[in-house]
């Protein structure tokens, strides 16, 4: 599959990367060989096999529903680069969220 | 131009479990900012989530409540955006092996053409996590953060495009809330956020049938707020097919305070969600047990028992429906029902005093201190003639606040009611003495009059406490003799 400048910058945006025009073109040679190999191994015949989303069949552990104490405020906005004594600060927003 | 709208509604509800869905946070409403936060939820690097084990039970019984069908492997998938409030930069959730799905949710449309029952399908009804809270309001130039939701169990439950009208939406909404709270899922409180609704909404010329360009309306946060943001937003999609223009596909919020839809500003990229599979949980497995437990434990639908309470108990449509719209208050009435054996008179009981106490208790319905029993205690000493209908309701309203029983305080108001053949004709004696002038008025023909004056009379100098009906009996026994005389 070929992977365009265009693309490259796509997700890169939607990563929130910011990436100059030799690393542009250092990441689209990645991912083309990325996608090259997956195409290889889409050759392989795999009729009957259940799709594997997790590469260890091994079962998901649950917990109980039993509460434990969170981290202390202080804790938690410790490492924040900007906050108040509640809450965490970040540049004004006025958007919606994405979900 | 006669348009049709087709409505498909995304709902989340909030799971009513202790602690959170991948970490042992306490879920607890409105607790100080960032105080129900852990290293799991904040999203720090290096952790792990562990799926807790009663969300799943509650999901079970919610796909099965919805008569879905529940995938005996089920996984979670990252679904990746960008936020303040989502610490991780990714939503735990489920893209295309869902929990359930295929299922349907009837609904009685009350009104107009599309009046009847209804069958919404359901598309699909999946867990995830929720993310936190940016309160945008507090500074002037900044965005306030609390994860105090971040990870808060979610079921999200997706509706096929069946719904027509905002009456119909409103009505599958209504009808989902009193599913969900018979089920025991959810406490489906819209203000703390509990229950959360998204539409998607399109319309189309009468007479076509291809389905218009679909715009996803977010941020409808009451069931009023639903049916005006459909109401608008089908509004102006008709008014742009009429003036020839093309509806664009897009995200738009509903602004509540303005009654207005506007479009996101975000670049369409951004709802790229870029799903991929959540590489620090593994599949699960549905233990099967646990589904053919919940399927036996399911109770009876509030739709299945509206009609019980019609078809068994004898009760008018209207009444069945305020005493199913929430679980504790039809268990309430079916057992009163039981205990003085007459169902309107429970539903009486239920639905006049005590609904109207439950709307004022901060706790609701199930904070009233009374249990049937005491209810039944107080309807047969109404009944008995010891109270009045009237001072019943201030006997319940006591018993309702304070736990304690009718007779204790019936005792300590003074109240019980006087139908003592003697003091009563003691007082109606005394009554008449002391008002010659109204036995004047009965001589002269103005009957009416100098009964009701003389009843308030009778009724004060007893404190109220007189059986009215055997007062005005022996009232009116003695004008007749003294008239006749
Ligand atoms: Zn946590």
């Amino acid at each position: 599959m070929r992977v365009t400048a265009d693309l490259v910058a796509h997700v890169a945006a939607l990563a929130r990367l910011r990436l100059g025009p030799e690393e542009a073109e250092a990441y689209r040679r990645h991912l083309e060989a990325l996608l090259e190999y997956v195409r290889v191994v889409e050759t392989v015949d795999v009729t009957g096999v259940e799709p594997s989303p997790y590469p260890f069949e091994i079962a998901l552990p649950l917990r109980e529903d039993v509460p434990v104490p969170p981290l202390p405020r202080e804790e938690i906005l410790r490492n924040a680069p900007a906050r108040t004594d509640e809450f965490f600060l970040v540049p004004k927003v006025i958007e919606g969220k994405g979900s | 131009m006669s348009v049709l709208p087709t409505i498909g509604l995304e709902v989340h509800v909030q799971l009513a479990t202790e602690t959170k869905l991948f970490c042992g946070c306490p879920t607890t409403f409105a607790a100080p900012p960032n105080t129900a936060v852990c290293p799991v939820c904040a999203g720090f690097p290096g952790v792990l989530p562990v799926l807790n084990r009663r969300a799943v039970e509650l999901a079970i019984r919610t796909a099965l409540g919805l008569g879905c069908e529940i995938l005996p492997r089920t996984k979670f998938d990252r679904k990746n955006y960008f936020y303040p409030d989502l610490p991780k930069d990714y939503q735990i959730s489920q893209y295309d092996l869902p929990f359930s799905r295929n299922g349907r949710l009837e609904v009685d449309i009350p009104h107009g053409p599309g009046g009847g029952t209804k069958v919404v399908r359901i598309t699909r009804a999946h867990v995830e996590e929720d993310a936190g809270k940016s309160l945008h309001d507090r500074r002037p130039a900044e965005t306030c953060v609390d994860l105090n939701r971040c990870g808060v169990p979610l079921m999200e439950i997706v509706s096929e495009p069946d719904l027509e009208s905002p009456d119909e939406a409103h009505a599958y909404l209504a009808e989902l809330k009193r599913l969900l709270l018979a089920l025991g899922v959810s406490d489906c409180t819209m203000e703390e956020g509990s229950l959360r609704c998204d539409a998607n909404v399109s319309v189309r010329p009468a007479g076509t049938t291809a389905l218009g360009t679909k715009v996803e309306v977010k941020n409808l946060n009451t069931f009023k707020g639903v049916k005006r943001a459909l109401e608008h937003e089908i509004a102006r999609q008709s008014a742009a097919l009429a003036r020839g223009e093309r509806i664009a596909q897009e995200t738009r919020l509903w602004d509540e305070g303005r009654g207005v839809t506007a479009p996101m500003r975000s670049k369409e990229e951004a709802h790229d969600y870029r799903y991929f599979p959540e590489p620090d949980l593994p599949a699960l497995e549905v233990p099967r047990a646990w589904v053919e437990e919940a399927r036996r434990a399911l109770p009876e639908s509030p739709r299945a028992r509206r009609g019980r309470f019609v078809s068994a108990h004898g009760l008018p449509a209207s009444d069945a429906a305020v005493l199913t719209e929430e679980p504790a208050v039809a268990d309430f009435f079916e057992a009163l029902a039981r205990e003085i054996g007459e169902a309107k008179a429970a539903a009486n009981w239920v639905m006049g005093e005590m609904l109207a106490r439950a709307k004022d208790a901060p706790g609701g319905f199930r904070a009233l201190r009374v249990t049937p029993a005491a209810v039944g205690d107080l309807h047969r000493r109404v009944r008995g003639g010891a109270i009045s209908a009237n001072q019943a309701k201030e006997v319940l309203a006591e018993m309702a606040a304070t736990g304690r029983a009718a007779a204790e305080v019936i005792a300590a108001r003074g109240l019980a009611q006087v139908s003592d053949e003697a003091t009563l004709a003691g007082a109606v004696a005394s009554v008449l003495a002391e008002n010659p002038g109204s036995v004047a008025d009965y001589r002269a023909g103005k009957g009416a009059k100098a009964i009701g004056f003389l009843m308030g009379r009778i009724m004060k100098a007893t404190g109220g406490r007189a059986n009215p009906n055997r007062a005005r009996e022996i009232l009116e026994a003695e004008l007749r003799g003294r008239a006749g005389a």
